[in-house]
């Protein structure tokens, strides 16, 4: 059963541009957002099964919705994000005091090291990837990788609409890769390709990657993500997926989706 | 120097991720290029590598362009400290932890900016002027108390020699010495070199000057004449030498005798062991070797072409001098001073049938410069090859059939 991290949206909104969806113009309507977050907090919990942890919204921190970048969590060990941009740097004193009520043994990084969380490291049981350039720095891996004694492979985010590996990548449960080649470099998709055997890996098409399709929440055969991304959920499908999908687009406005609204515990 | 050099180091899973091969790209693409100084691989998957990264660039700017570029890949410029100076004790006298130079080009660091030490030389230490930023070698006698001297190892690096873009002997840098190489090839290259220099210096787009540092025997054996015409040619610009050479040069033109033995006959002549130091005795009555050019009583051979052709001739003596001829260096450190001044513009040396001059030159000069050592004893260019002078090319053979094959090739006509 997946434990998972969420924050409710009370205070979401779009107060800054941190990356190329948000524009403060394009006004959150927050009677919608608050209503697709319960919807898709509902089916996690009803139909995926998973438990859902919920923390406290902070006034003042519209984006400590988008848990996926409170850190990144193996068994009882948590580190900590460090956020490239100061207007979510102020999230890590609350992701930190979450993680340590929550009882975790935490970790964290050096302030020069910029790491955003499950974000930007995510992977296999046998192999992670980590990707940089955008926010987190490739420096971090190594680090990530003492503490958890984990091979690490860095992939370089080309396109700036793609920001955290989490947009545009996403490892499945049964092996498969969903992902969309296109926001990584020649040497990353060399990568990916090597690593991820050809009858495993789900390209998304790019008008869907544009919706978000890769930021999708998998636990066991359930795929959580964002509506209209009709190929996406017929590819995962034919591979014995159950896909449920959701209208998520306020959240879209600020550049984040499913898997961003979550933190994967254990 | 023309490159500046920054080592980085990189670490992770570098391998598989094609990091690495990603950051080595683009160092070349950029117009750098690199060495791989250490590369540790991860023995499992787990296991992250490390590399240790020599990146070189023709320019600051060019290599500040490449550093920005591979930072966001991972690449951190390794921790550098400044060098460690302490004062010269006394007149003369080195800090005890001085550090002593080689023949390579060599940088020091200071105030965090890496320096190009000048007048690069081996056996010497390397003074620095904080204030204006600059650092050169000084002699261990030339050092004054109070001089700032370079100690330790910290701070101090040196850069390996780039292989020359010639494709000839040179770029094969090898102290392998052996009677056994074929000669002629070794020789069209050295001759290739020295019309490309000499006419460079006529057409005045270079400077480059060759030096020849040269023995008697190169008289006893028969090379004067090819020498001379070398000089008259304008392929040779400096020459170091002996007392010898010279007397022998100019009792031939006098008497036609080389150590008392007629040269064209090759047998003694009465009374000849005494024709050198009749020749010496002259050209001390009358003042000096241009003089005795000058008033037409010296009228050919090496060191009249020296005179005419306005090559610089620095001689150097020994304890078994005779005379010396008027401009004769007795003294041997100011001799080395004279011969170290001579050496800056240097771009081609042949050192020539002579064990002391040739070591003391080969120690004089930066490894950058192409120097091939002839001895008709494979111990003379094995011993400079021994004392780290590796930019050498040694040919084991006479010094006139060296001198006539390299003046043939450069269009004499025997």
């Amino acid at each position: 059963m997946s434990r998972l991290l969420v924050c409710p949206p009370d205070y979401f909104d779009i107060e800054y541009e941190i990356n190329p969806w948000m524009r403060r113009s394009n006004t959150v309507d927050h009677v919608s957002a608050v209503r697709q977050w319960h919807g898709l907090m509902h089916v996690l919990e009803r139909e995926v099964g998973a438990v859902l942890e919920r923390m406290r919204p902070v006034p003042g921190l519209p984006d400590l919705v988008f848990t996926a970048n409170a850190g990144v969590v193996v068994g009882r060990r948590a580190v900590v994000s460090r956020f490239r941009y100061p207007e979510r740097q102020r999230e890590e004193a609350y992701f930190e005091d979450w993680f340590r009520s929550a009882g975790y043994d935490v970790v964290t990084l050096e302030s020069e090291f910029f790491f955003e969380g499950a974000g930007d490291l995510l992977g296999f049981s046998d192999c992670w990837f980590g990707g940089y350039r955008q926010r987190s720095d490739i420096r971090a891996f190594p680090l990530l990788s003492d503490v958890f004694t984990r091979e690490i492979i860095p992939l370089e985010l080309v396109d700036g609409r793609f920001y955290h590996l989490d947009t545009c990548f996403c490892p499945l449960s049964g092996g498969e890769l969903l992902y969309f080649p296109a926001a990584f470099d020649a040497d990353g998709q060399e990568v990916i390709t090597e690593r991820v055997p050809e009858g495993s890996r789900l390209v998304v098409p790019e008008n869907e990657a544009l919706r978000f399709a890769c930021n999708a929440v998998c636990a066991g055969k359930h795929v959580v993500l964002p509506a209209g991304c009709p190929e996406t959920e017929r590819q995962l499908q034919s591979r014995g997926y159950r896909t449920h999908s959701l209208p998520l687009d306020e959240f879209m406005k600020s550049g984040g989706s499913a898997k961003c609204l979550t933190l994967a515990l254990d | 120097m023309t490159t500046a050099q920054e080592t980085i180091v990189l670490r992770g899973h570098v391998i598989d991720s094609l990091i690495l091969a990603k950051v080595l790209d683009l160092i070349l693409m950029m117009g750098g290029s690199f060495d791989l100084d250490q590369v540790e691989i991860g023995r499992t998957r787990e296991d992250q590598s490390h590399a240790r990264i020599i990146v070189r660039a023709p320019t600051p700017a060019t290599l500040s362009h490449i550093l920005h570029a591979i930072q966001p890949h991972g690449a951190v410029v390794e921790r550098e400290y400044n060098c460690v100076v302490q004062p010269a004790p006394a007149d003369g006298v080195f800090p005890d932890e001085f550090y002593s130079t080689t023949h390579l080009p060599t940088e020091v660091r200071l105030n965090d900016t890496w320096v190009d030490v000048l007048r690069v030389e081996m056996d010497l230490g390397i003074t620095v002027d904080p204030q204006h930023r600059t650092a050169r070698t000084v002699p261990m006698a030339d050092v004054r108390k109070g001089d700032l001297i370079v100690t330790g190892q910290a701070g101090v690096r040196v850069i390996p020699m780039q292989r020359p873009r010639e494709r000839d002997v040179f770029a094969f840098m090898e102290s392998t010495v052996s009677a056994e190489r074929p000669h002629s090839h070794v020789i069209a290259d050295v001759a290739r070199r020295m019309r490309l220099l000499r006419d460079e210096r006529r057409a005045g787009s270079g400077q480059a000057k060759v030096l020849l540092a040269g023995g008697p025997a190169i008289i006893h054996a028969g090379g004067r004449d090819a020498l001379t015409w070398l000089i008259e040619e304008g392929f040779i610009h400096v020459l170091f030498c002996g007392n010898a050479l010279a007397a022998h040069d100019m009792e031939a033109d006098l008497y036609g005798t080389s150590l008392g033995y007629a040269l064209t006959v090759g047998h003694a002549v009465p009374h000849g062991h005494a024709h050198h130091l009749r020749t010496i005795n002259r050209i001390r009555a009358i003042g000096s070797i241009r003089a005795a050019v000058e008033s037409g009583v010296i009228k050919r051979g090496i060191m009249a072409a020296c005179v005419r052709a306005g090559v610089q001739v620095v001689m150097a003596g020994t304890i078994r001098d005779d005379g010396p001829l008027p401009g004769v260096i007795t003294d041997s450190m100011q001799a080395q001073a004279a011969m170290r001044e001579a050496v800056p513009g240097v771009g081609l040396a042949l050192l020539v049938a002579s064990t002391l001059h040739a070591v003391a030159t080969g120690n004089l000069l930066p490894a950058a410069v192409p120097t091939v050592c002839v001895d008709i004893n494979a111990s003379v260019p094995t011993k400079l090859a021994d004392r780290g002078s590796f930019q050498a090319v040694g040919l084991v053979m006479d010094a006139a059939s060296f001198l006539n094959e390299l003046a043939r090739q450069l269009g004499r006509s025997m």
